[in-house]
């Protein structure tokens, strides 16, 4: 933990008139797992977005694995970070392995690389080899869901970007997803950065934690030093409803 | 843009030059058809070679193409030459054209003898009970139901000038020549325009009105051809002169339309009569020549196809992302598409002559808007999330189109692809009016001789072909699209 794997520097995005992130300045640490949590709208999912270049930042820095973002191969980048979002995405005609390995297939890469990390996540993920070559509606949303993981791991990215790719399913499956996520970020040397809305949940994964209010930094730290001092109020309140 | 035009015709027309056949040309009614056959077969008895073109849609597509060289000869009248092609008061005498036409790079050939002018005709039962006998008679019975081919409507010689000699007051409605006696005969309509050396006349038992203030002008057919027209040729059709009279005229168009013979055995049957030599060109069955049409048909359609998928297909994909472009190409596409066909077809002519390139080029067209549009709505439509995680995971853009637009779009886009077909299958039966056969062939040449068989022999193989098209297109989804994707979308 002595590098930082994304760093934010004076950060502004808008849209229109309505600025959504303001002068944010922010590190993740890598190898470790960061949750960004806040209301809706309070600029989460843009500012993951700014990491793999969705959204271009309209001032400040960003830079992702060592690389000013305005300077870099954004292909290149984007191939070296996971993506994964709420509900899946996975391309309705393509099975299962088509899904995982499309990209691998067109790098290039050697049959038995792809069956061998194919084979390894699948495991990992406890996707049932019988389940390999079914279409994504054939799956349920559990299966849909850590399939879309595989995907995103396919590559062995460093960087791993979730956009709250558990909210789509029900507590029950999502209490075992959360199991196989765990499995997958202690068995690679990944970064994980997660947005959700749920607290609970990021408390559950993440060891780090990113409070956004506003399009602000409200705070940000290790979840038990955040946990143990809330930075004001209305976080302190935010706790006492959502963790309990 | 003319100059294009120009060079154009001249590369299309190269080939014809090099193979040294006569290309004889003719227009879409029975006596357009039997001096056609007369003037090829007569060329052929003396041992030229010779193309037939014929079925054209009317005189300026038969000026056109005689001007840009894709036909070298075809029969024309002086009257019609006089009002729609000089458009100048020119005494409608082969004497007095020579020199206007010769500035056009035209020459008329000798009159074949006969003067087919302008006539209104009345159903002769109602023309009794009516005591109309003259077309001054008109006058009196403004209610009468008039329908006028639709050449004859526009001409000055023809309705417009007609209405102000005689003062009449009717409202006569446009209405395919072909069609018009069949009308009359059923009673729908109670006058129409005819040639006074119509075969059809005596068929019908209809009443010719007297010209009693002698407004029609003198139509007599002579063959039209360009100032370059070899000698030789010229002198062997010069031989017809006066040989034809209005009498034997019609008695020919009426061996065919009431006799059901061929315009080819008509015209060697003439020929015999009158001692020329007979032409060796074998007789052609209707089953060859259906096969050749039907083979002309889906060559037309699928070179259009195809060319329009090849444009139609890219251009939806450049311009689907940004909402402006699409509307643009889209809303030129659909302007294309509200040229009425036969319209756009003549359109063509004067870029690209006659034949199959107009043909075509005009189906192209007509075949671009239901694929732009499939393509441009199909890749729209696709689910934005899905997009962003391809541009996400590192997809080039070209990545993204062929391994996530295009396989959600290609059940729309084929749905396109097969209307367009479906469109184009029908809309290729007019090609025959442009010189580019195919099953309107048939059809042309049916609605010309008002014969029904023959026309069903067009219609029918052209839908047969539009129903094979279909199920052609049914097993191709089958074959390129999943199961699931084929019912979440149709």
């Amino acid at each position: 933990m002595t590098t930082a794997a994304v760093r934010f520097a004076g950060v502004t995005k808008r849209y229109g008139s309505a600025e959504v992130l303001r002068q944010v300045d922010l590190e993740l640490a890598a190898e470790r797992t960061t949750a960004i949590v806040g209301e809706s709208g309070s600029g989460k999912s843009t500012l993951l977005q700014l990491i793999n270049g969705l959204v271009r930042a309209d001032a400040g820095i960003v830079e992702v694995l060592g690389s000013d973002l305005e300077a870099v191969d954004l292909l290149a980048l984007r191939r070296r970070i996971g993506y994964a979002v709420q509900g899946s995405a996975l391309f309705p005609h393509l099975d299962l392995t088509a899904n995982v390995t499309l990209l691998a297939r067109l790098l290039g890469w050697s049959s038995e690389r792809m069956a061998t990390r194919l084979g390894h996540l699948l495991e990992l993920m406890e996707l049932a080899p019988e389940l390999a070559h079914r279409y994504p509606h054939e799956l349920s949303g559990g299966q849909q869901q850590r399939a879309s993981l595989c995907r995103a791991m396919m590559l062995e990215p460093p960087l791993l970007l979730l956009d709250e790719p558990f909210s789509a399913v029900d507590p029950i499956t999502r209490v075992g997803i959360h199991a196989h996520f765990e499995r997958l970020a202690a068995s690679e040397p990944v970064t994980v950065v997660l947005v959700t809305h749920d607290l609970r949940e990021a408390v559950k994964l993440a060891s780090d934690l990113v409070i956004l209010r506003n399009g602000s930094v409200a705070q940000a730290g290790p979840c038990d030093e955040v946990i143990a001092a809330p930075a004001d109020a209305w976080i302190e309140r935010l706790f006492r409803s959502q963790l309990g | 843009m003319r100059l294009a035009a120009w060079i154009v015709a001249l590369l299309l027309s190269a080939p014809a030059l090099a193979e040294r056949a006569i290309v004889v040309g003719s227009k879409n009614f029975t006596e357009s058809y039997v001096l056609g056959e007369i003037v090829a077969q007569r060329l052929e008895g003396e041992g030229f070679e010779v193309q037939r073109r014929f079925g054209l849609g009317g005189t300026l597509i038969c000026y056109e193409a005689l001007r840009s060289g894709e036909i070298d000869v075809y029969v024309e009248y002086t009257g019609t030459i006089t009002e729609v092609i000089l458009d100048a008061a020119v005494a409608p005498e082969r004497s007095a054209l020579v020199e206007p036409l010769a500035e056009l790079g035209l020459l008329p050939l000798p009159e074949l003898g006969f003067d087919n002018t302008y006539a209104l005709v009345l159903a002769g039962d109602r023309a009794q009970a009516l005591g109309v006998e003259r077309i001054s008679d008109l006058r009196g019975h403004p209610r009468l139901r008039i329908a006028f081919s639709h050449e004859f409507l526009r001409r000055q010689d023809g309705w417009p000038g007609l209405r102000e000699r005689y003062g009449l007051e009717q409202d006569p409605v446009g209405i395919e020549h072909g069609l018009a006696y069949q009308a009359m005969v059923r009673g729908r309509i109670d006058v129409t325009d005819a040639y006074s050396t119509d075969g059809d006349l005596e068929r019908y038992g209809f009443a010719i009105l007297a010209d009693d203030l002698d407004f029609f002008p003198r139509y007599a057919a002579l063959p039209l051809v360009r100032s370059d027209f070899p000698h030789a040729a010229a002198a062997v059709i010069g031989s017809l002169e006066g040989r034809i009279d209005a009498e034997r005229m019609r008695r020919l168009n009426a061996e065919v339309v009431i006799g059901n013979r061929s315009f080819a055995a008509v015209a060697a049957d003439y020929l015999a009569e009158e001692g020329f030599a007979a032409s060796p060109r074998a007789a052609v069955t209707w089953r060859s020549e259906m096969l050749a049409n039907l083979i002309r048909h889906l060559q037309l359609t699928s070179i259009a196809l195809g060319l329009a998928v090849l444009l139609g297909l890219p251009l939806g994909i450049v311009v689907h992302r940004s909402a402006r472009a699409s509307r643009s190409v889209l809303y030129a596409a659909g302007l294309l598409q509200t040229i009425p066909s036969i319209a756009l077809l003549a359109l063509m002519i004067p870029l690209f002559g006659i034949g199959l390139v107009p043909a075509v080029v005009a189906l192209f067209l007509y075949s671009l808007l239901p694929i732009l549009r499939a393509t441009v709505t199909a890749l729209g439509s696709v689910d934005p999330t899905l997009r962003r995680i391809a541009v996400g995971m590192g997809l080039t853009p070209w990545q993204q189109v062929r391994h996530l637009l295009l396989p959600l779009a290609l059940p729309n886009v084929l749905a396109g692809i097969r209307t367009a077909a479906v469109i184009s299958i029908g809309t290729a039966t007019l090609a025959a009016f442009v010189g580019a056969g195919g099953l309107g062939q048939p059809i042309v040449t049916g609605l010309a001789l008002n014969d029904p068989n023959l026309i069903l022999q067009g219609a029918i193989p052209a839908a047969l072909l539009a129903i094979a098209t279909e199920l052609l297109f049914e097993l191709l989804e089958r074959r390129l699209i999943p199961a699931h994707l084929r019912q979440a979308n149709s």
